[in-house]
């Protein structure tokens, strides 16, 4: 048979692409429901990260995330919450969730083994190659931060990947989104400079300026929205606003 | 099993016929994986197991295959056997195919594999084809290995993430070289260790 007849080449393309297409289809249904599950739980072992507990082992996630998480809520850039059916926060998919104006603002309210309340907020946005995401532990007074996570699609390894590692997500805690009573958020900026509207900061990573910059980006964008949640806790919480604490990194 | 030209398939690839420094090729991935060990491990195993497959696949196939449209039909094998490797990391082992996303598709454009498919596979039978592709990918792990030692040790002071370098330099004026966490140095020290791999393999020197 003649191998470079048009005839051969286009059959050949032709099963070649059916055969492939079809292998990866089914590959991929059948793995579907157990990729779902492993993803949820994911999604789980982040947030719980954001609040600094782990799961004892991989087959309990979902036991222990339910056992802290105890309410999901839906708030109005208010600050009132309008839905609080259950998993209506965790559900939410951020991806979709992008333009402002509709915007669905998902809170998960969670009680720590202390006692103690924290509120998780999730948040979305770009890095370099493709979306970054993270949640925000806030303490229930509605200013410091508990603790924060954050993840990636596809930030290069060694260098925008870090924004994934403990080191980094670290140096949020404690941060203050409120100064003087006014939002000021959190920014990422490059060691040594000086962020404009005051906002305490954080040391960018060396060499991934485009993805510190997003995170920084998708902060403002994310947390912003949360202004009058935030506020209504401080109202709430016993008031200690006079030990806001200015130290901010040189 | 091993006859003298199978050996040559398997060891060659290691220094005198190495895909990085003397092939020059899948440089760059060597520089977007090596500022730390740990990534530049993870892509030198990737890149083993897959080169290695696509290769005995095509060989397989090589008979068959029109001539006008083989690389089409190699990067359909290579992109299909990736994909199919990441949905089951997915499904059966979540964490490590998070460490390993962005590697999936630096595995699909490494022209280490188009180059190896294309020189070696279509010409050979699986056997030594296996050999080659296991050759060809460990050493470019050797090449990223160094590359990323020397990246992670001047660049953070640790290796796979612990600190080697200890408190006491730091605390008397010693600086990590941010520098070298950066793409240039990556390219510098690839040209370094290819100096250094040609001023000893004499036979490798051009007029």
């Amino acid at each position: 048979m003649n191998k470079n007849s048009n005839i051969y080449q286009m059959l050949y393309a032709a099963v070649m692409v059916l055969l492939v297409g079809s292998v990866l289809a089914l590959i991929y249904m059948a793995l579907k429901p157990k990729q779902d599950e492993n993803i949820a739980n994911d999604t789980r072992k982040q947030i719980m990260s954001a609040l600094h507990i782990a799961a004892p082992d991989d087959s309990k996630v979902k036991e222990t995330y339910e056992k802290y998480v105890i309410q999901d809520l839906l708030v109005d850039r208010d600050g009132n919450i309008v839905d609080s059916t259950k998993n209506v926060a965790f559900d939410v998919e951020m991806k979709k969730n992008v333009k402002l104006a509709d915007r669905k603002l998902p809170v998960m309210k969670c009680v720590m083994d202390d006692g103690s309340v924290k509120y998780v907020l999730p948040m979305y946005g770009a890095g370099l190659w493709g979306p970054i995401w993270g949640y925000i532990a806030m303490n229930d007074d509605g200013n410091t931060i508990y603790g924060a996570n954050f993840s990636h699609e596809g930030e290069t390894p060694g260098l925008g990947a870090r924004i994934a590692d403990k080191d980094f997500q670290d140096k949020f805690v404690d941060k203050h989104l409120f100064l003087d009573g006014k939002f000021k958020g959190v920014v990422v900026l490059k060691k040594g400079q000086k962020s404009v509207s005051g906002a305490e900061q954080i040391d960018a990573l060396t060499g991934a300026t485009i993805t510190s910059l997003g995170v920084s980006a998708m902060l403002e964008d994310c947390l912003t929205p949360y202004e009058a949640f935030l506020s209504k806790l401080q109202g709430a919480a016993p008031a200690n606003d006079s030990k806001i604490n200015d130290n901010q990194p040189e | 099993m091993l006859s003298k030209k199978n050996k040559e398939a398997l060891f060659n690839p290691l220094s005198k016929d190495n895909p990085v420094l003397v092939q020059i090729l899948g440089i760059c991935s060597a520089l977007a994986v090596t500022a730390s060990l740990e990534p530049a491990i993870v892509m030198g195993i990737s890149v083993i197991c897959v080169l290695a497959f696509s290769n005995v696949i095509i060989s397989f196939l090589r008979k068959t295959i029109p001539t006008n449209i083989r690389i089409i039909v190699q990067l359909v094998v290579v992109a299909a056997l990736v994909i199919i490797v990441q949905q089951v990391l997915i499904a059966y082992n979540y964490d490590v195919s998070k460490q390993l996303s962005v590697f999936i598709g630096l595995i699909i454009t490494n022209c280490i594999l188009m180059g190896r498919l294309e020189a070696f596979a279509m010409h050979n039978s699986p056997w030594p084809s296996f050999l080659d592709g296991i050759g060809n990918g460990l050493g470019y792990t050797i090449v990223l290995l160094i590359v990323a030692f020397f990246r992670e040790l001047l660049g953070s002071g640790t290796l796979f993430g612990f600190k080697v370098i200890p408190q006491w330099c730091y605390d008397h004026g010693y600086e990590n070289n941010g520098l070298m966490i950066l793409a240039p140095m990556a390219l510098i020290t690839v040209g370094c260790i290819i100096w250094f791999h040609r001023a000893h393999n004499k036979e490798l020197q051009e007029d």
